[in-house]
């Protein structure tokens, strides 16, 4: 025990501010109203789909909650099932394998819920593009509030997309 | 060259990897196979092609490993179908369901013919890797768009699981979305009480037309493809498939890139342990460990992205050479930067070791006894955790590994713990290699041109990623372009064997479990 609070103390804080919104990201605007997104920013829960990706997504979604970002400490956590979720963070081209099960989990979210489309291939399919196996980009498939390019986005810039959902447009 | 005991004569492959091919019938498939297997050797991938634009039918490939090297039998088909190899080795059962779903050429006398990478995406009687089928549309309309509940079409997958029966017997469905952030898949469990009897895995959800899309592609453009089959092992793919590339081309790469390849490689090794460390801790309850290695993680691919400009080093590989040289100064700061780290892992493994919470969730859980991974050919990091001393670098080293004398990590227990253990020590050896490549990295280009390889150039890549050995196979096309493409990835091997692992351990073990496997879904999805 002693051996890893030293190794706590020796660490110290490492996390760094977080970024801010960025309404280039906003796909659909003012899908909900400024109240019900002040009333998000509190504490918002998301739910992860990977509907397809190559995974590389998925470990930059990952990297959101290490020291240096620490998401959860802006009140944003993951949670295991869509009824518990207001956030749906979506990656990958949607694969048609995936499809139903992409749609039964945006069913069982409940309203008012908001949809960040995560990576290239979820902004527009990416290099897998439209196939006879996959249905290219997450707005082919769900509503989409947010997209947030890159290959993988890094997670500054997954950050930014969620926090760019909860904020209200400013006209 | 000629295989023990067979009578037939192998070409020799061009390229880093010391293989071989050769054309057979079915008796000389068989026997290849059973000799293989009996002298210890494996399979590692097996995959068929649709060549009737060329004059000829459908072909079956095995890539098999003997003492020589790796060995690659293709059988032209007749008609759609080939004997059965799965009886040989288990880990071909899947491969072979695949080669089906995909081309419909089918393993005669094969004990399991249910679908595998086919959902309801295409009809049964369509075969994507089909040359005349033609990847842009789909057969089967798609569910209505934004659509509420009621409205969604359920095309229902239908897929024979197996059931247990007895008293006390229930099913547990998970996925294909899971609880955490991880890929999609389906774990049907049985269990009485909260042990589990059975896992039945059901995987495809990910399959986007990977190697239809590679069909479509210049060699050029594939590397960019190729290094997003797994995205957690870019470097593998992307230098199996360079190797695959310039194996067809016949032209080998400068020895300074082969050289920084190698030190891409063992940096996404240890990129990848420092994260499967930290989450294994997390699983155990730890967090504390997923605090401390994802802060290392961290730091480690800030560096990627300073000096070869992607945290992951997507695209840093490419046919040829390597996208970006390393500066003296780049070196520098990857050596200090290695010397903190392997003062932290240190300092970290002692507290794993010791912390008896931990080190009770570890020891036992998930095991693997080494016959059981010998029998089933388990592979990469699980089959080092389970005695099963394969690794490319020791085993069949290609430049720089021929000159770098890599230690192989092994473990016995075959448990969770013992996966973790191989990780550590693969963490301090790729440190040692890593230092070892920055002091002896020769002088010189880092990539050169590749001509065009002919059409029907075959070639292969081979290469031992983080996870475990990653292959390709290319058959190039004219003009520059890809005629046929498979990439493998080591979970083929090891998802199988996962299901043997879980059994008789509890449920809430299974996410530990099946961390400590780390496989990937995209990678076998395609």
């Amino acid at each position: 025990m002693y051996q890893l609070l030293k190794q706590i103390a020796i660490t110290g804080i490492r996390t760094e501010a977080p970024p801010q919104p960025d309404e280039a990201l906003r796909v659909t605007a003012g899908r909900l109203r400024a109240e019900v997104l002040q009333y998000f920013a509190g504490a918002l829960t998301i739910r992860h789909v990977d509907a397809g990706s190559c995974n590389g997504c998925e470990l930059e979604i990952h990297m959101c909650n290490n020291p240096y970002y620490n998401l959860e400490g802006l009140g944003i956590r993951f949670v295991a099932s869509p009824r518990h979720a207001d956030m749906l963070l979506v990656t990958g081209p949607v694969s048609r394998h995936m499809e139903t099960a992409l749609k039964r989990t945006y069913d069982a979210t409940p309203d008012p819920k908001l949809v960040v489309a995560i990576g290239d291939c979820g902004c527009t399919g990416g290099i897998f593009g439209e196939s006879y196996a996959s249905r290219g980009r997450v707005w082919n498939v769900i509503p989409v509030d947010v997209a947030v390019p890159g290959c993988p986005p890094t997670p500054l810039a997954i950050m930014q997309g969620i926090l760019t959902a909860i904020s209200a447009k400013k006209d | 060259m000629k295989l023990e005991g067979l009578n037939f004569e192998l070409t020799e492959i061009r390229g880093a990897v010391t293989a071989f091919r050769a054309e057979v019938d079915a008796a000389q498939w068989i026997e290849a196979c059973r000799a293989v297997r009996e002298q210890g050797g494996r399979l590692v991938s097996l995959w068929a092609s649709d060549a009737r634009n060329e004059g000829r039918g459908f072909t079956a490939h095995a890539a098999l490993v003997v003492r020589g090297g790796l060995v690659v039998l293709s059988i032209p088909l007749a008609g759609t179908s080939y004997p059965d190899v799965a009886a040989i080795f288990p880990a071909a059962d899947r491969m072979q369901r695949a080669a089906f779903d995909l081309l419909g050429v089918s393993a005669s006398g094969a004990d399991d013919h249910r679908k595998w990478l086919r959902h309801s995406a295409w009809r049964p009687d369509e075969f994507p890797l089909r040359k005349d089928f033609d990847a842009r549309q789909s057969s089967v309309p798609s569910t209505s768009l934004r659509t509420g509940v009621s409205r969604h079409e359920s095309r229902a997958d239908d897929y024979p699981f197996v059931r247990v029966e007895g008293e006390g017997v229930h099913e547990i469905p998970v996925g294909p979305v899971h609880a955490g952030t991880i890929e999609p898949g389906h774990f049907r469990f049985s269990v009485v009480g909260e042990t589990v009897l059975r896992l039945e895995e059901r995987l495809g959800y990910k399959h986007k037309g990977i190697e239809k899309l590679f069909e479509s592609m210049t060699l050029a453009e594939g590397a960019r493809l190729a290094g997003r089959v797994s995205g957690d092992s870019a470097v593998a793919y992307a230098s199996a498939y360079a190797m695959a590339v310039e194996s067809a081309a016949g032209v080998p790469p400068p020895r300074r890139a082969q050289w920084l390849r190698a030190l891409l490689l063992e940096r996404e090794r240890i990129a990848n342990h420092l994260g499967d460390l930290g989450f294994l801790g997390n699983d155990a309850a730890l967090a504390f460990g997923l605090a401390q290695f994802l802060r290392l993680k961290e730091e480690w691919l800030r560096t990627h992205h300073a000096l070869f400009g992607h945290r992951y080093l997507m695209d840093a590989v490419v046919p040829g050479g390597v996208a970006r040289d390393v500066a003296p100064e780049g070196a520098a700061r990857m050596r200090a930067e290695m010397d903190e780290i392997e003062k932290t892992v240190s300092r970290l493994k002692v507290i794993y070791d010791e912390h008896a919470g931990l080190q009770d969730r570890f020891i036992n859980c998930g095991r693997v006894a080494p016959e059981l991974a010998a029998r089933l050919g388990l592979i990469g990091v699980a089959g080092r955790a389970s005695a099963q001393s394969w690794d490319l670098r020791v085993e069949y080293p290609y430049p720089p590994y021929t000159e770098l004398d890599v230690r192989m990590a092994t473990h016995r227990n075959g448990d969770v713990a013992a996966r973790v253990t191989v990780r550590f020590e693969e963490i301090f050896e790729s440190l040692r290699l890593c230092r070892l490549i920055l002091e002896k990295l020769p002088a010189g280009d880092v990539a050169l041109a590749v001509p065009a390889p002919a059409a029907g150039a075959f070639g292969v890549g081979w290469v031992e990623g983080w996870r475990g050995e990653v292959f390709i196979a290319l058959e190039a096309g004219s003009g520059n372009r890809i005629r046929r493409l498979h990439p493998h990835d080591p979970s083929w091997h090891n998802w199988p064997v996962l299901e043997h692992a879980v059994i008789g351990n509890i449920v809430p073990d299974f996410p530990l479990i099946n961390k400590s496997f780390n496989l990937s879904y995209s990678g076998h999805d395609l």
